[in-house]
């Protein structure tokens, strides 16, 4: 192995642990005997070799793929093609006929050629002059420049036609593949960009900036459309972890009491010695869950991943209601269970067939818990745990904390997630201090705090 | 180290001649799993071939499959070893006016211990491949007890002192991620996430797995599959399931896919209500009806 080698290697596994992956010096060498035994020669082949090596779990992939284009480009500079086409064309004409080769590729549905595609695009479309020089800041590769320039969507009608649509059944798909196709093209020019950007500026400043977070660690408040999608798909197999999670534990607490009856029936096997005892098992009821959430805009993606959380959960609670509110609560249990359509149109399902503002359009706790209090206070009896979610702000007025310790006085527990940083509570008009001192609040920012707080949550 | 494997093209052409198409991801992670002498830790959803993977390694390199199934409580006695108790006391009956010391140093042998699949893989005269499947079920405590195992292939038994295995065996792990594994058995692994293969990787599968089915074919019941895998569903159809999608197909004579055909048999490749439903409704399947 060359000197450079295992310096770039290190580089690259600092990128990877600033993304939050655990990486240990063992798989840092295990990561060089992989490169050792499989030769530098075949770059997808050492992607493999490395991941195998450096990833430790099925979401942590996504990263390690951008860091590793990042710290083992494909090349440097412009591609071996491009740099034979004319250089001197104008900006124009090399738009229309990126156009021409991407729909040309599109139809063909050959990745290779999307690439090569990508790659023209990047280079003729996407450069960014900040500066003097080549490592001036400012100066770099641009993803956005380019896509806006070239606008891949326009192409979809012609590939379609230039594609010429399949017999029979199979043609419905062919809208769709052409789509994923544009998708998956402008996820190349991002790629190609980074690593152009990569060979002019630092390369680790790079990695830091360019690659996305992994979904459970996207802030509830700040995820992008495609992000919430991500974090819906997470629901399932999360509470799946959650409540495999919890049986462990409640299996842990049930050891120790031996039941004799049994132990005693087992030991005839052996002759009345008792090799095997038996051990009891406690049933332990299960709590019911009342869920009161904010539904208004600011906080509705964050209120409908816990609902889709706590739904997916029920079977670990004897009964689960859910209430939404703005201004006003109304129970929208019905309309979550229903849910199997569509959980995207989940938010719009519940304003409109809930009654949660029947005055104005802004949030107002006071009014919401007093509502909730009188309407529906039966709901909490002493073996109910509730959760408030929402980020506290009120529009400047009354908070009404006599409701919120009306809840808390009827209810076993009483938790209250917000979603906002901890450092934001009380600013505006922001009323979080209050309730606080009232009820148990906790930060619930990402997917990750919010399975710590549910798990907790959770009978034992 | 072991030596299994020349390359990594040898491991696909080998797995391919026992009709198991590798990705250069697997192909190129069981060639480092031989070559750095690591186990490997396989994720995925269900059906896309990891068990069939350890097979298709197992009879690669000729070496016979020794399997532990997990599930919840599995413990040290399934997976490692137990002493015969039974045996044992009619070993004590029968020895009467023994000395005890005889009768001690007599039921704590070979003869007295039942082997189980860990055990059998290490103490194997010819070499072994080990498949532990769907990890994820066991307990904790199993995973502090394959530790051991896998970084040493060894075991401990305390009467007998500690068995090293002759053959390191070719370990897989096999896991479906209902739980988090810990990272202390990651950490010995080397880790393969193996996700729904390409169109064409699967196309080429499925051909393979059922020969009579043509081209065309192939090529659209594998799109249709693909789409399907792209919108929402509660349990998206996997490889296996391309796969028993095209004997059905096969068996009902149907050489080309139209809209009656793809409505009766969306059983084979969707196993919720919901799911079907959505999938007729994505693939326009419901229009027809109200046509008629």
């Amino acid at each position: 192995m060359s000197e450079a080698l295992p310096a770039r290697l290190v580089a690259m596994v600092e990128a990877l642990r600033g993304h939050g992956l655990v990486v240990g010096t063992s798989e840092t060498v295990d990561a060089a005997r992989a490169m050792e035994v499989l030769s530098l020669a075949d770059r997808t082949l050492l992607r493999e070799g490395l991941a195998a090596s450096l990833v430790r779990r099925t979401g942590q992939r996504r990263v390690f793929d951008a860091v590793f284009d990042v710290y083992f480009p494909l090349g440097v500079g412009a591609r071996e093609n491009d740099r034979e086409a004319d250089a001197a064309s104008e900006p124009q004409d090399s738009v229309g006929s990126l156009r021409d080769a991407l729909v040309d590729a599109l139809a063909r549905g050959s990745s290779q050629a999307l690439e090569d595609v990508a790659a023209s695009a990047v280079e003729a479309l996407g450069q960014v002059h900040g500066g003097e020089g080549p490592g001036a800041s400012g100066s770099g590769w641009s993803a956005r420049q380019t896509l806006e320039q070239l606008r891949p969507q326009t192409t979809i009608v012609r590939a379609l036609a230039a594609r010429g649509s399949s017999e029979g059944f199979v043609e419905r798909l062919d809208r769709d593949e052409v789509r994923r196709d544009v998708e998956r093209f402008r996820a190349l020019v991002q790629t190609e960009a980074t690593r152009r950007t990569a060979e002019v500026r630092d390369r680790d400043r790079v990695a830091r900036y360019a690659v996305r977070p992994d979904a459970e660690q996207v802030e509830f408040l700040s995820a992008s459309r495609d992000q919430v999608l991500e974090l819906r798909r997470t629901v399932q197999p999360l509470a799946r972890r959650l409540a495999t999670r919890l049986s462990a534990r409640r299996r842990r607490r049930n050891r120790g009491q031996v039941d004799i009856r049994r132990t005693l029936r087992r030991s005839m096997s052996y002759g009345g010695v008792p090799l095997s005892p038996a051990y009891e098992h406690r049933r332990k009821a299960r709590p019911e869950l009342v869920l009161l959430c904010d539904v208004s805009g600011s906080v509705a993606g964050f209120a409908g991943f816990t609902m889709l959380l706590v739904q997916a959960l029920r079977d670990q609670f004897s009964k689960v209601r859910v209430f939404a509110f703005v201004n006003h609560t109304d129970e929208v249990t019905e309309l979550i269970t229903s849910g199997e359509a569509d959980p995207a149109a989940l938010a719009e399902r519940i304003m409109a067939n809930a009654n949660v503002a029947p005055w104005h359009p802004s949030s107002d706790y006071g009014r919401s818990l007093r509502s909730f209090v009188s309407r529906y206070g039966a709901a909490i009896g002493p073996r109910t745990s509730v959760l408030i979610l929402g980020d506290a702000r009120s529009n400047h007025l009354d908070p009404d904390l006599d409701a919120l310790r009306d809840i808390v006085g009827r209810a076993r527990r009483t938790f209250w997630l917000n979603p906002e940083h901890e450092s934001r509570w009380g600013l505006g008009d922001s009323v979080a201090p209050a309730y606080a001192q009232v009820v148990d609040m906790h930060e619930c920012r990402t997917v990750d705090q919010l399975s710590g707080v549910v798990s907790r949550l959770l009978p034992v | 180290m072991s030596e299994r494997f020349a390359s990594v093209e040898d491991v696909t052409d080998r797995l391919a001649e026992l009709g198991y198409l590798a990705s250069p991801s697997v192909a190129t992670t069981v060639f480092l799993a031989d070559r750095l002498d690591k186990p490997l830790l396989v994720e995925g959803p269900a059906g896309v071939g990891k068990t069939e993977l350890a097979r298709a390694v197992a009879q690669a390199t000729g070496a016979d499959l020794v399997r532990l199934q997990c599930y919840e409580g599995v413990d040290e006695a399934r997976a490692l070893y137990e002493w015969n108790h039974a045996k044992q006391l009619l070993r004590i009956t029968a020895g009467r006016g023994e000395t005890w010391d005889e009768t001690r140093d007599d039921i704590f042998t070979d003869g007295f211990l039942l082997a189980r699949p860990l055990l059998q893989a290490i103490r194997s005269e010819t070499p072994r491949t080990l498949l532990i499947d769907e990890v994820d079920k066991a307990d904790m405590e199993i995973e502090g007890l394959l530790l051991e195992v896998l970084s040493d292939y060894a075991i401990t038994v305390p009467e007998l002192g500690t068995l090293t295995a002759r053959h390191a065996p070719f370990t897989v792990l096999t896991s479906n991620a209902t739980r988090e594994l810990s990272e202390a058995l990651r950490r010995r692994c080397l880790f393969l996430h193996i996700d729904f293969p390409d169109p064409e990787l699967e196309e080429r599968i499925v051909r393979t797995r059922v020969p009579g089915v043509d081209e065309v074919l192939a090529a659209s019941l594998v799109r249709v599959v693909n789409a399907l895998r792209r919108i929402d569903l509660r349990k998206a159809p996997s490889v296996s399931e391309s796969i028993d999608w095209a004997r059905t197909l096969l068996a009902l004579g149907a050489d080309t896919l139209d809209e009656a055909v793809v409505r009766e048999t969306l059983g084979v490749l969707l196993k919720h209500t919901d799911d079907i439903a959505r999938a007729r409704q994505h693939l326009q399947l419901d229009e027809a009806d109200v046509r008629r």
